[in-house]
C-alpha cells in the first residue's frame, strides 16, 4: 500500500526523518484517501501530521478523469448534455440548464417565458437537493446519522418530480434547446405541491436538530474558517463564499432565465467556517423554496413549453415516425448538422456549489471547437490544504464534507 | 454597467504604450489580445487598477489552434471579473505551439495554481514560475498532453470495442 | 407473532423428522453468507450518489442482510463498485481487492463500472473486469436503487449455490492467476 500512494522519495518522508519535536517525539505521515470511506469521493491528502494535528497537507485528485472536455469536442451539442449531468451529479439538471442556455445564447434563441420559470422551478430543486446530500452528509460526519435518514426521502420525493419530468433521476438529461422535451405533467405540478407542503416542516426540523445543537456547534464553530480576501483569491464562489460573507451570487449579478423576477435574499455568514457554510446552505434552501412558489404564482398561463425553433428543437416523436420532414429534422438535429455560427461563449450559472461556467468556442462545424467547464469544486478544492492546516485530523473530514467537493465536477 | 468598453481600452492602452492591443466584442464579454510575455503584468494591472479592478481571476483554459503559424498555435484564455461593476473580460494571449510557455500568475491569484497546472496537464503549456508544475488529473507516468489536437480521444490500447460497430472506420465490413 | 409481518429466509432442502434437521452442510453455509453479505461500497462518482439512495430509508438494502456496511476491505464480503474507474484508479481498486478476504464477491454496478459506460477515453478504464474478476454487473447510467437491490440478489443466488469448496479449486485459482491476483 504505502508504496503505491507514497513514494519513498516523497518530500515529507525526509521531513520526517529530519524533523524531531523539542521534546524528541516524531512527526508522522498519514495517507487519508483516496478510498477512504469519510471523504465521500475520491480524494487523497498525505497529511505531514504532529500527533493530532495537520502540519500540511498534499492532495492528489484526478481518480475520476474522464476527460469530458475531449469528449465534448468529438460530439454533437445535444450530445454533451449527458455529459453535464455527470459533473454535479447532486444537482444535474442545473448544468443541464446552463448547457442549453449557453446554447441559447450561441444561436440566439428566445425562450418563452413560461418555460423559463419551469426551469427555474427544477433548477432550484436541484439547489434543494444538492444542499440536502451536502448538510445531511455534515451531519452524518458529525456523528448525526438520523438527519442524512430523515431528509433523504425528501430527495427522493424530487427524484419522482424528475422522473415525472424526464424520466431520470439522478443524471437526467433533461430539456432541449429552447425549452422543455415536453410539458410537465399535471402530476408534477401535483407532486411539486406536495413537496412544497411536506419539505419545509422536515427541513425545519433537520434545522433545529443542528442548529442549536450543542455537539454540532462544537464541532463546526471556528473549524475550517477562511477570510473573505482568501476566499476570493482561490476563486471560491457559490455557498462556501457567502459564507465567507461577501454576496456574489450569479443569479443576482448577471440574471439568467428570469431571475430578475423574483425576489430572494443571499444569505450571507460571516466567519467561512464550517457552521456558517451549513447555515448558508440552510438558508439557501428556504430561499429556494420561496422561489418555487413565486415561480409557480407568477408562470404564464398556456402551455408553452419551448420556443419555436424547428432548427434545433426535436420534433415530436409521433411526427418523427410518421412524417418524412420531420424525421430528416431529426436526423440533422441529433446528427448536429444544423449550422451553428462561429463564436466564443461563456455563459455562467449559479450551480449547487458556485459559478459554473460553460466557455464554448465554436468554429462551425457539428462539434464544439473547445468546450471548457469552469468547474466551480476544482476551483475551490485547491483551498482545502490551506484550510486544513493546523486543524484536527477530524476536523479535516468535517471540512470537506462542508465544501461539499464533487468528485464529478473535481476531476471533470 | 458602469465600467464601459471604451474606459478599458483607453486605460489599457495609456498604461502599455508600446503595446498594440487588438479589441474584439465576443458577445457580451470584450475580448483583448494580449501578447504573452507581457501577460502577468497586463494581469496585475487589471487587477490594482482603482477603476478596472479585475479582481476575480475566474477561469484560466487553454486551446490549442494546430492549423494556425507555429507561433500562434496555442492559446491560454484568462477569464477576468469585476465584481464592483459586474464586468467581465477575457484575455487572450497566443504562444507557440511548440515550445508553448508562458508567466504563470499563480503569485497574483493563487487559484491560477491548479487551472494551470490543467492546461499543463492538458496541453503541455509551461507555465514559467509556476511552484509545482506537474500534472493533475492524469497519471504522472503519461507522456501525450490528451486535450492537443493530434491526440484521439479514445485508447488506442483498448481491445474490447471494435471500431467497426461504433461508425468508427470509413467501411462497415 | 402471527400478525408479524416478517420474512424469514426459507431453510435448505433437506429432511424434517421430529426434533432434527438434516441439511447438506454447503445449503447451510449458503443460507448464511447470502443473508450476511457485508458490502464495501467503492463509491467514486454518481452511481455511489444512488447507493446512499439505495441504503437510506426509502429503499433500505439492510433488508437483505447488508445492514453493515463495511468500510474496510478485511471485513468485507462483496465489494460493490459504483462509478467511473479511471487508469489511475485501476491499481488502487485491485489492490482493495486483493485486501479482501475470501470467499469475495464483486458487484460493477453502472455502466462505467461494467464496461467504461459512455467514457470511451484515453482515461478511463473499460470496465472494472480487466483489472479484477466481477461476479454481477448491473445495468444502468446510473441504475435505479431497485437494480442495484436487483444486482444484490442475484448475487445472493449466487452465493447460495456456491460450493464451500469453490474457492480451493484449480478453475478458481486459474482465474485469478488470469488477473495475476495471488
Amino acid at each position: 500500500m504505502s508504496e503505491l500512494l507514497l513514494p519513498p522519495e516523497h518530500r515529507y518522508a525526509k521531513i520526517m526523518k529530519e524533523k524531531l519535536n523539542e521534546d524528541g517525539s516524531e512527526l508522522s505521515i498519514l495517507n487519508l484517501g483516496p478510498t477512504h470511506p469519510a471523504t465521500h469521493g475520491i480524494f487523497q491528502n498525505i497529511l505531514l501530521m504532529d500527533g493530532e494535528r495537520i502540519i500540511e497537507a498534499e492532495p492528489t485528485i484526478g481518480y475520476i478523469h474522464r476527460a469530458f472536455e475531449k469528449i465534448a469536442e468529438n460530439r454533437p451539442f445535444y450530445q454533451i448534455t449527458p455529459l453535464t449531468d455527470r459533473m454535479n451529479y447532486c444537482s444535474s439538471p442545473i448544468n443541464n440548464m446552463g448547457w442549453w442556455m449557453t446554447l441559447e445564447k450561441l444561436l440566439g434563441v428566445e425562450v418563452p417565458k413560461r418555460a423559463q420559470y419551469l426551469r427555474v422551478i427544477v433548477m432550484e430543486l436541484a439547489r434543494i437537493t444538492d444542499h440536502i446530500i451536502c448538510n445531511s452528509i455534515l451531519g452524518v460526519d458529525t456523528g448525526a446519522y438520523t438527519g442524512f435518514l430523515y431528509v433523504f426521502q425528501f430527495r427522493e420525493k424530487v427524484y419522482e418530480i424528475y422522473e415525472e419530468i424526464c424520466g431520470a433521476r439522478l443524471t437526467t438529461n433533461m430539456g432541449r434547446i429552447g425549452g422543455f422535451e415536453r410539458d410537465w405533467t399535471p402530476k408534477a405540478f401535483e407532486l411539486l405541491n406536495t413537496f412544497l407542503e411536506e419539505f419545509p416542516p422536515a427541513w425545519k426540523e433537520f434545522e433545529n436538530l443542528f442548529e442549536r445543537n450543542r455537539i454540532f456547534i462544537d464541532r463546526t464553530v471556528d473549524v475550517g474558517p477562511i477570510t473573505a480576501e482568501k476566499a476570493m483569491a482561490y476563486g471560491f464562489t457559490g455557498p462556501n463564499l457567502r459564507a465567507a460573507g461577501v454576496d456574489y451570487d450569479v443569479r443576482v449579478a448577471q440574471p439568467y432565465s428570469s431571475y430578475e423576477d423574483f425576489e430572494f435574499i443571499v444569505p450571507v455568514g460571516k466567519s467561512g467556517d464550517t457552521y456558517d457554510r451549513f447555515c448558508v446552505r440552510n438558508a439557501e434552501v428556504w430561499e429556494s423554496l420561496s422561489i418555487i412558489r413565486q415561480a409557480l404564482e407568477k408562470m404564464p398561463a398556456g402551455n408553452e413549453f419551448h420556443a419555436e425553433v424547428p432548427d434545433y428543437y426535436l420534433p415530436p416523436k409521433e411526427d418523427v415516425y410518421n412524417n418524412m420532414e420531420s424525421l430528416i429534422y431529426h436526423f440533422k438535429i441529433v446528427m448536429g448538422e444544423v449550422p451553428v455560427p462561429v463564436a466564443e461563449i461563456y455563459h455562467p450559472v449559479e450551480g449547487g456549489n458556485g459559478e459554473l461556467g460553460f466557455y464554448l468556442i465554436t468554429d462551425g462545424s457539428r462539434t464544439p471547437y473547445r468546450l471548457h467547464f469552469r468547474r466551480p469544486c476544482f476551483i475551490y478544492y485547491q483551498a482545502y490544504p490551506d484550510m486544513i492546516k493546523g486543524a484536527l485530523l477530524s476536523d479535516a473530514i468535517v471540512i470537506l464534507s462542508s465544501l461539499n467537493v464533487i468528485a464529478g465536477e473535481l476531476d471533470a | 454597467m458602469a465600467l464601459e468598453t471604451a474606459q478599458i481600452q483607453d486605460k489599457l492602452s495609456a498604461t502599455f504604450s508600446d503595446i498594440s492591443f487588438t479589441f474584439k466584442q465576443e458577445r457580451d464579454i470584450l475580448a483583448v489580445e494580449v501578447p504573452a510575455e507581457k501577460i502577468s503584468a497586463i494581469i496585475l494591472f487589471l487587477k490594482n487598477d482603482p477603476e478596472l479592478r479585475f479582481h476575480f481571476l475566474t477561469d484560466l483554459c487553454g486551446v490549442h489552434y494546430p492549423d494556425n503559424e507555429v507561433d500562434r498555435q496555442m492559446t491560454i484564455v484568462y477569464h477576468m471579473h469585476n465584481w464592483y461593476e459586474n464586468t467581465r473580460i477575457r484575455l487572450k494571449a497566443f504562444i507557440s505551439g511548440e515550445n508553448p510557455e508562458i508567466k504563470s500568475i499563480s503569485s497574483i491569484f493563487p487559484t491560477a495554481n491548479w487551472m494551470e497546472r490543467e492546461t499543463y496537464d492538458f496541453y503541455g503549456v509551461d507555465f514559467i514560475g509556476h511552484p509545482q508544475l506537474k500534472r493533475i488529473l492524469n497519471m504522472d507516468e503519461m507522456v501525450s498532453f490528451p486535450m492537443r489536437k493530434e491526440f484521439p480521444l479514445e485508447d488506442g490500447g483498448r481491445t474490447d470495442k471494435d471500431d467497426r460497430f461504433f461508425g468508427r472506420t470509413a467501411s462497415n465490413n | 407473532m402471527t400478525e408479524s409481518k416478517t420474512n424469514m429466509v426459507a431453510p435448505p432442502e433437506g429432511v424434517v423428522g421430529e426434533g432434527f434437521f438434516a441439511t447438506k452442510l454447503n445449503d447451510v453455509v449458503g443460507l448464511a453468507r447470502a443473508n450476511s453479505l457485508w458490502p464495501l461500497p467503492f463509491a467514486t462518482s454518481c452511481c455511489g450518489i444512488e447507493f446512499m439512495a439505495t441504503m437510506a430509508s426509502h429503499y433500505d438494502l439492510a433488508r437483505f442482510g447488508s445492514e453493515r456496511v463495511s468500510f474496510s476491505p478485511r471485513q468485507a464480503d462483496m465489494l460493490m463498485v459504483m462509478g467511473t474507474i479511471s487508469k489511475k484508479m485501476g491499481p488502487i481498486l485491485r489492490q482493495v481487492y486483493e485486501q479482501m478476504a475470501e470467499p469475495r464477491w464483486v458487484i460493477a454496478v453502472g455502466a462505467c463500472a461494467s464496461s467504461g459506460g459512455v467514457f470511451d477515453t484515453y482515461s478511463v478504464l473499460q470496465g472494472i473486469d480487466k483489472v479484477i474478476p466481477v461476479d454481477v454487473y448491473v445495468p444502468g447510467c446510473p441504475p435505479r436503487p431497485e437494480q442495484i437491490v436487483d444486482g444484490v440478489m442475484k448475487l445472493q443466488e449466487l452465493v447460495k449455490s456456491e460450493s464451500v469448496r469453490r474457492r480451493s479449486s484449480p478453475e478458481y485459482q486459474e482465474l485469478l492467476a488470469s488477473y495475476n491476483i495471488k
